[in-house]
């Protein structure tokens, strides 16, 4: 791509500057001048919404932690008391918990966008697994930021996840007391969750900037899945892109703004308002909604060692989707049949997502089983061989044609 | 500067293997206090010295739950019927042979002790439920019959039994382990 700066400071001081540390040229040239395929739709503003979402659940957290107390004597305590004493602590709080799930929503969106348009291809591999990366990382903080609560589900949930490792094969169980920091999930496990929910997010923002760097350097991939080959093919960031994501951002912010004040307890579990009660598990153990699919995965399996391996297999293949992946062409605009797979791929996700909040009985169980084999089939079966055998549609020859008509 | 390869050994090849040895040794000696920090502290090892309890309060059929190394410990008094249930059965069938008499004290055998943590992921599981007369776990649904022992569900393994000894008829110490002739 081309982006060369035209980045002229206006001002002495920016002058000044820009000999010294040329910042402006930087912003200029990646926010301004960055010049972006001209048939972006709306699911491409998702990124933005992301990078918004990052900020919000960074300036809440630090808030949070501002009134917080990571001791297990007092932890639940603090938290009703941000809710009931802080001066906004509801609002504060009610935003950093709801944020998560905004977070997790806007996500797996920009997930879809991309397996839809093929966005993980040639040449943005390393784009896409840096991507599958803030995933996990973003897992992992949820989680963690779950359990400072210190509720009945908190600490249940904490208890179950570390205990995910206890099936490793021989040194499984000296991990677990090594994760705990005891005999059991307790005060020492509570501390190093409250230090690693703090320090993660801004792991998330480094590898955002990793994320942004190499989107940067092989471009955006666009509807049309093919790579702009003229300036009649794009427009300039700003301001295209910047209007659209800001238009974007206000939109989710509404959606986001109608759970905080009108449902904000609706995504949250009633027994996590329960203090954590070492003693007695809950009838019933449910994930927050954004790990359900993969906990579906987890209970389909009778088996413990594999159950636990299909879990993180369910995620990490996302990484290998680029090479799982045969066929030469991106999106799926051209791609009849992988289209179809596709959806059914997208219902499978949604269907395990509400199999893992059912109990793990009966019919539910035969349902997740089949849907676990399709969630993998996607990828190991379908994937590879659709390359081969689907006939996909001509491609318009630039992202000009495609957009005005001439296909 | 002149780059000069030879097939001599230099005495810079020599600062570099020496420096690069010291340096991983380094950074390897640093990692022990960087992952042992995160074992259970002396507090909390102390804290997990052994517990007494008595017996005799604990009604025939009655299950009660203490706490040992904050883990949860079942203290089951079996009545006859559920001895003979957990001995009646075909010890090969089961997804984790262990013999009723594996799992009890020689002459104490209406006496069940058990860790109460699903050895599936750690929840704990409730008593005098499920199919097979002990416990069943309300996470995935692993049940235990009255021997502590798995018949169902994803648990991989019978209910683990903590160290204990038997002080007396009435009273036993949770945390030591006895001489076999208890
Ligand atoms: C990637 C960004 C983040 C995500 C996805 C995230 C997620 C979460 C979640 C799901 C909760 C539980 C909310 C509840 O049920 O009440 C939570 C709590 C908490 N988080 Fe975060 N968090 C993020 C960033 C941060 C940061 C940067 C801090 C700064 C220290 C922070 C501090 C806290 C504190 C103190 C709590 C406990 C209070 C409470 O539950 O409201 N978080 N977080
Ligand atoms: S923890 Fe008991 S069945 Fe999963």
């Amino acid at each position: 791509m081309s982006g060369h700066s035209t980045y002229r400071p206006q001002s002495k001081f920016m002058q000044w500057l820009e000999k010294r540390l040329p910042i402006g040229g930087l912003v200029h040239s990646s926010f301004v001048a960055y010049p972006t395929p001209r048939n972006l739709n709306y699911w491409w503003t998702f990124g933005g919404i992301l990078a918004f979402m990052l900020a919000v659940q960074i300036v809440t957290g630090i808030v949070l932690a501002m009134h917080y107390t990571p001791q297990a004597d007092m932890a639940f305590n603090s938290v009703e008391s941000i809710m009931r004493d802080v001066n906004y602590g509801w609002l504060i709080r009610y935003v950093h918990a709801n944020g998560a799930s905004m977070f997790f929503l806007a996500a797996y969106i920009h997930l879809f966008r991309g397996m839809y348009y093929g966005s993980y291809k040639e040449p943005r591999e390393v784009l896409w697994i840096l991507g599958v990366i803030l995933l996990l990382l973003m897992i992992a903080t949820g989680f963690m930021g779950y359990v400072l609560v210190w509720g009945q589900m908190s600490f249940w949930a904490a208890t179950v996840i570390t205990n995910l490792f206890s099936a490793i094969p021989g040194v499984g169980s000296t991990i677990v007391t090594w994760l705990w920091g005891g005999y059991a999930v307790g005060n020492p496990t509570l501390n190093r969750f409250f230090s690693l929910h703090y320090l993660l997010p801004f792991v998330i923002a480094g590898v955002v900037v990793l994320h942004i760097w190499a989107l940067h350097v092989v471009g955006q991939n666009n509807p049309a899945g093919i790579e702009p080959k003229s300036d009649r093919d794009t427009v300039p960031f700003t301001p295209y892109a910047t209007i659209k994501d800001t238009f974007m951002i206000v939109v989710f912010c509404i959606v986001f703004a109608w759970f905080v004040f009108y449902i904000p307890n609706y995504l949250l579990h009633p027994d996590n308002y329960i203090p954590a009660n070492p003693a007695q598990t809950p009838p019933e153990i449910v994930p927050e909604w954004y790990y359900l699919p993969f906990y579906a995965i987890l209970r389909s399996i009778p088996n413990k060692l594999l159950g636990v391996c299909a879990l993180f297999a369910s995620i990490v293949i996302l990484a290998f989707l680029p090479w799982l992946d045969t066929s030469p062409v991106r999106s799926a605009r051209y791609r009849p049949l992988y289209r179809q797979f596709f959806w059914l791929f997208v219902a499978t996700a949604i269907g395990l997502g509400y199999l893992g909040s059912r109990p793990p009985e009966g019919v539910y169980v035969v349902i997740s089983r089949i849907l676990t084999v399709y969630y993998f089939a996607f990828f190991l079966i379908i994937l590879p061989l659709l390359g081969i055998f689907e006939k996909t549609r001509p491609l318009p020859n630039s992202i000009a044609d495609s957009v005005l008509g001439k296909a | 500067m002149t780059t000069v390869s030879s097939a001599e050994p230099t005495r810079r090849d020599f600062l570099y293997i020496a420096t690069g040895a010291v340096g991983a040794i380094g950074a390897a000696a640093t990692l022990v206090p960087l992952l042992a920090q995160m074992n259970p502290d002396a507090s909390t090892v102390a804290a997990g010295a052994p517990v007494d309890i008595d017996l005799a309060p604990i009604a025939e059929g009655q299950i009660v739950k203490v706490f040992w190394r904050s883990k949860p410990i079942f203290i089951f008094h079996r009545t006859k019927k559920e001895i003979d249930e957990a001995k009646n059965v075909d010890v090969n069938s089961l997804p984790d042979p262990e013999s009723d008499a594996e799992r009890t004290k020689p002459g104490h055998e209406q006496w069940l002790v058990v860790i109460g943590i699903c050895t599936h992921l750690g929840c704990i599981p409730l008593a005098h439920q499920g199919e097979y007369g002990g416990w069943f776990c309300p996470c995935h649904g692993s049940q235990y019959d009255t021997a502590g022992r798995i018949r169902k569900g994803p648990a991989p393994r019978n209910l683990a039994l903590p160290p204990y000894t038997f002080l007396s008829d009435t009273k036993i110490r949770i945390g030591e382990e006895s001489a076999k002739t208890a």
